[in-house]
């Protein structure tokens, strides 16, 4: 690592001036992404801005329709939460199957959803259930956040505090993990509200996306077979190392269909 | 930068660069060469410390991040306290021969206990899950289960005393 001033600021301006005013400063959660990045100096930040000291980022809160997580809540604390295996338990299992336990003692919600990586879990978990991201200036709905490859709505100096999950119907989520990294080779979360189902799928191209062809047909039917034949196009996805554009969109269909079967468990 | 911290129990204060990691600091500047750096991509699970009481990888933490925590490393560990004993999962794994040339031993041991501390009753299943983020090249893992099987029986035991 090349070496970086740290702050540690204890209030959420404070560290909002810190990123505006230190050019190419980054914010540091728990750094289960940025540490690795700066050891292979993929980025070579002047400073960084430790978000461990902000007051009530931590935590999880049961509004009725909805439930809200800190944006520094480990990913272990929303995987082993009551409340979330209660209202949203598709939520729960898919923060229990990030990484491995280590990780997840460290990693955040915030941290993941605003490095937005391609084959991240929590983004398929937030476009899926339609979240809002709370910022530390505005709400911004999940549809509009996710911009493509680590690409987000959030502006320089804007700090995620806080996600707002809509309790749904029924929720699942099944991912395909490559085996070293336990990304997702693909993941799908499912999601069935009163007026709808919203499917996300990660992992399987440059960013976090929903397939309206099987939101449709879910819509009508809340059955694996409603989606058996529905293929997503090879245009746009991922082919690396891991696996070739074919097969990913083949795991969409099956990773889909096991999301749903997993909502109705 | 300045930071304090305590380390298997003693109060610590040391002189930091802001881009130090953990394992780094463990073993070049304190010379607790116990926590093993196996991959240094937090893979592997060698370098596993208990931050707070919870597993984290050493390797993918950086030194501020301890300023006024508690942390406990493989040289922390023991039987009952200020006895000479091995803890009881160290004498798991010795009992059941889990290990081979003992490089993963300090990440598996400190992984380990901290998934027994969580679950009282650990399924063979949940030992392989929770294993998941920690890697050995020798045994083939069996005897690693039931070596954290049966110290978590005898962590069990020993806090019924």
């Amino acid at each position: 690592m090349k070496p970086f001033a740290y702050h540690q600021p204890d209030q959420i301006p404070d560290a909002a001036k810190l990123l505006t005013s230190i050019e190419d400063s980054k914010l540091v959660a728990g750094g289960m992404t940025l540490i690795p990045t700066l050891k292979q100096r993929l980025a070579n930040p002047p400073a960084l801005v430790d978000l461990s000291r902000l007051g009530n980022l931590k935590g999880i809160t049961d509004d009725g329709a909805t439930i809200t997580i800190g944006a520094m809540t480990p990913h272990a604390v929303v995987a082993a939460s009551k409340l979330v295996q209660a209202k949203i338990p598709g939520l729960a299992a898919l923060a229990s199957m990030i990484g491995d336990p280590a990780v997840r003692s460290r990693g955040t919600i915030g941290g993941s959803v605003a490095n937005n990586d391609p084959a991240a879990d929590y983004p398929a978990g937030v476009l899926g259930l339609g979240a809002a991201i709370v910022t530390s200036t505005r709400e911004i709905a999940a549809d509009k956040f996710f911009l493509g490859l680590f690409e987000t709505a959030l502006e320089t100096g804007e700090i995620i505090t806080a996600i707002r999950f809509p309790v749904p119907l029924r929720a699942g989520y099944t991912k395909f993990k490559a085996p070293a990294s336990r990304y997702a080779l693909v993941g799908v979360f499912v999601a069935k509200f009163a007026d709808g189902v919203r499917v996300a799928v990660t992992g399987a191209g440059p960013g976090v996306f929903r397939v309206p062809p099987m939101e449709a047909a879910l819509s009508e039917n809340f059955d694996p077979s409603a989606i058996a034949a529905i293929k997503i196009d090879n245009d746009g996805l991922t082919s690396d190392i891991h696996a070739e554009a074919d097969y990913r969109a083949h795991l969409v269909t099956v990773m889909a269909k096991r999301a749903v079967d997993a909502a109705l468990s | 930068m300045q930071i304090s911290f305590t380390l298997n129990g003693r109060p610590t204060t040391v002189d930091v660069e802001p881009a130090t990691l953990v394992a780094e600091l463990l073993r070049e500047q304190l010379n607790l060469t116990g926590t093993h750096i196996g991959c240094d991509t937090s893979q592997c699970g060698a370098c596993v410390v208990h931050l707070d009481g919870l597993p984290v990888k050493s390797c993918t933490l950086l030194a501020p991040a301890l300023d006024g925590a508690t942390l406990l490393t493989i040289e922390g560990l023991q039987g009952a306290p200020g006895s000479n004993q091995m803890h009881p999962m160290q004498e798991a794994f010795r009992e059941h021969h889990g290990l081979q040339c003992g490089f993963c031993t300090p990440g598996m041991l400190m992984t380990a206990i901290a998934l027994a501390a969580e679950k009282p009753d650990l399924t063979e299943s949940d030992v392989r899950h929770g294993l998941e983020g920690n890697i050995c090249r020798c045994t083939g893992y069996q005897n690693i289960v039931v070596s954290v099987m049966a110290g978590a029986a005898a962590m069990n035991a020993a806090k019924g005393e």
